[in-house]
């Protein structure tokens, strides 16, 4: 395989400028994907009907559509509406998105900052959104937004945790918080000896992918988890007051930040963007690793919408019985099971 | 609070529904009729549109009086039809100037149909008749009898039945 090494010598402002581009298409392309293939397509397919077939070859275009309808429509405020706060919380929403995107890499050196505690700060500004959320709930002064608010502050808190601790025992197992450190662990192990493939996470930590999956689903607020979405019941809860623009930056949000949690799964458990049989080094994976991790994007995101789509909600106290009582004892085992075996083993 | 029970059982039947159904729209099709491609036909007895049969009406205002909606605007006059025999008496017949259903106001109850003694209202199941106006919603005399021609046979008695099947004038 010859390698190809090409380089340029940009100045600073030129390098911000691609930088912020790549990060808009990174985080734009897969909500785009993800919205078109699973919600207006499989969501279809699964319920026996063929979904959207008008707007360009089989209604590929349909968000196109969407987004120039939400463009004109009317901009309403509530008159009681605290306006500063409702205006910057979809905005919120979306940092926590693009900053999640800073620390997930594309290929050995497709990433925009490679800093040891990488895992960390990926986990510290998902956190973020919470509190968008919140703000949104309560600056509408809306009876259904400010229950939505409620819900999901706890639900959303509640399911931290199981997040944070399934990605301990990835971390335990790879021996560093260095988000490209875990890929190469995974490119690089072998499994009781055969190195063919690696050693993605997935076998050893698969209650730790479980978990994880499921405090995704919870922080996405999707079905079963969408109490503070709870649509027959509080119209669309903290998202009621949202019109027009403002409420397609949350739904763009909503699954970009999916698209975002699927990279974060397929980079810890499946190996980012290492395809088994070619050195993990070489100079071809930052052409075709983000082809790769988008693959594993899609293949993570199919799970997580596959339990949307089949599954009722949950009751508010059964969410939190889980998030407490199931899943925090489940992941925090995870971790005694693989500490004790990395020393052992 | 109670226990939580997974019920992991359960979770993975409902899991493999969606995806079968998955695949078989995939491989066999949707279950539904993607309209304005393939187009279903409705039952024969269905209430579509009302058609006139002009020759039938004698302008007795039946069905404009007991339609709930006052949606038939009927307007005619008399005139002397020559005798049946050389030597009679000249008869005396309604002729229609106006016969107009305005389907904005129809709630196709079917009343008029119902009661009209001479059979001059007929059933049709044709339903795609939809205007930008609602001016144009108005039908008027040729129009309605222009939906004659889409009015089905009616239905067979069952077999043995000692009345006979009505037919519909064309």
């Amino acid at each position: 395989m010859n390698t190809l090494t090409f380089a340029i010598e940009l100045a600073y402002w030129q390098q911000t400028t691609i930088r912020a581009i790549v990060g808009l298409v990174a985080v734009l392309i897969p909500a785009g994907t993800l919205v078109y293939l699973f919600l207006f397509k499989m969501m279809s397919f699964m319920q026996s009907r063929l979904g959207p077939m008008e707007a360009g070859p089989y209604g590929s275009l349909q968000l196109l559509a969407e987004v120039g309808k939400f463009l004109q429509k009317e901009d309403v405020i509530p008159r009681q509406a605290d306006r500063v706060v409702f205006k910057a919380a979809p905005f919120v929403v979306l940092i926590s998105t693009f900053l999640l995107v800073l620390v997930i890499p594309a290929g050995p050196d497709a990433i925009f900052i490679d800093i040891d505690t990488g895992i960390f700060l990926a986990l510290a500004v998902s956190s973020i959104s919470v509190i968008g959320i919140l703000m949104a709930g309560w600056a509408s002064s809306s009876k259904y937004s400010l229950l939505g608010g409620l819900r999901a502050a706890g639900q959303l808190i509640a399911y931290e945790l199981p997040l944070v601790l399934a990605v301990m025992g990835v971390v335990i197992q790879a021996g560093t918080l260095n988000v490209q450190g875990i890929v190469m662990a995974q490119a690089e192990g072998e499994i009781f000896g055969y190195g063919g493939i690696g050693n993605p996470f997935i076998f050893t930590q698969f209650l730790g992918f479980l978990i994880f999956l499921v405090a995704v689903q919870a922080e996405l607020t999707q079905p079963p988890f969408d109490m503070p979405v709870a649509e027959s019941e509080i119209v669309t809860g903290y998202l009621t007051e949202y019109t027009g623009m403002r409420f397609l930056l949350f739904f763009i949000g909503e699954f970009a930040t999916a698209g975002i949690f699927s990279a974060l799964a397929a980079t810890l458990f499946l190996g980012g963007w290492y395809l088994p049989g070619f050195d993990p080094s070489d100079n071809l994976f930052n052409v075709i690793g983000p082809l790769v991790l988008m693959g594993k994007v899609i293949l993570v995101a199919f799970l997580i919408f596959w339990f949307r789509f089949t599954y009722p909600r949950f009751r508010e106290d059964q969410l939190q019985t889980l998030a407490w009582k199931v899943l925090i004892p489940l992941s925090l085992i995870n971790i005694v099971i693989t500490g004790v075996l990395k020393v052992l083993v | 609070m109670s226990r939580p029970t997974l019920k992991l059982p359960g979770l993975l039947k409902g899991l493999g529904v969606t995806i079968r159904t998955l695949f078989r729209t995939i491989t066999r099709g949707a279950h539904t009729v993607q309209y304005p491609r393939v187009k279903e036909s409705p039952t024969p007895r269905a209430r579509g549109v009302i058609a006139l049969h002009e020759e039938n009406c004698t302008s007795c205002m039946l069905c404009a009086r007991e339609c709930p909606d006052w949606c038939i605007y009927i307007e005619g006059h008399k005139y002397l039809a020559p005798p049946r025999r050389p030597g009679g008496k000249p008869r005396q017949k309604n002729a229609l100037d106006r016969f107009d259903i305005d389907y904005a106001l129809c709630m196709f109850c079917g009343i008029c149909v119902e009661v009209c003694p001479f059979e001059a209202l007929f059933w049709t199941p044709e339903f795609e008749y939809s205007e930008p106006r609602i001016a144009d919603l108005l039908h008027d005399k040729s129009l309605l009898g222009k939906w004659m021609e889409t009015v089905p046979e009616f239905e067979d008695y069952e077999p043995g039945a000692e009345v006979k099947k009505a037919k519909v004038p064309r």
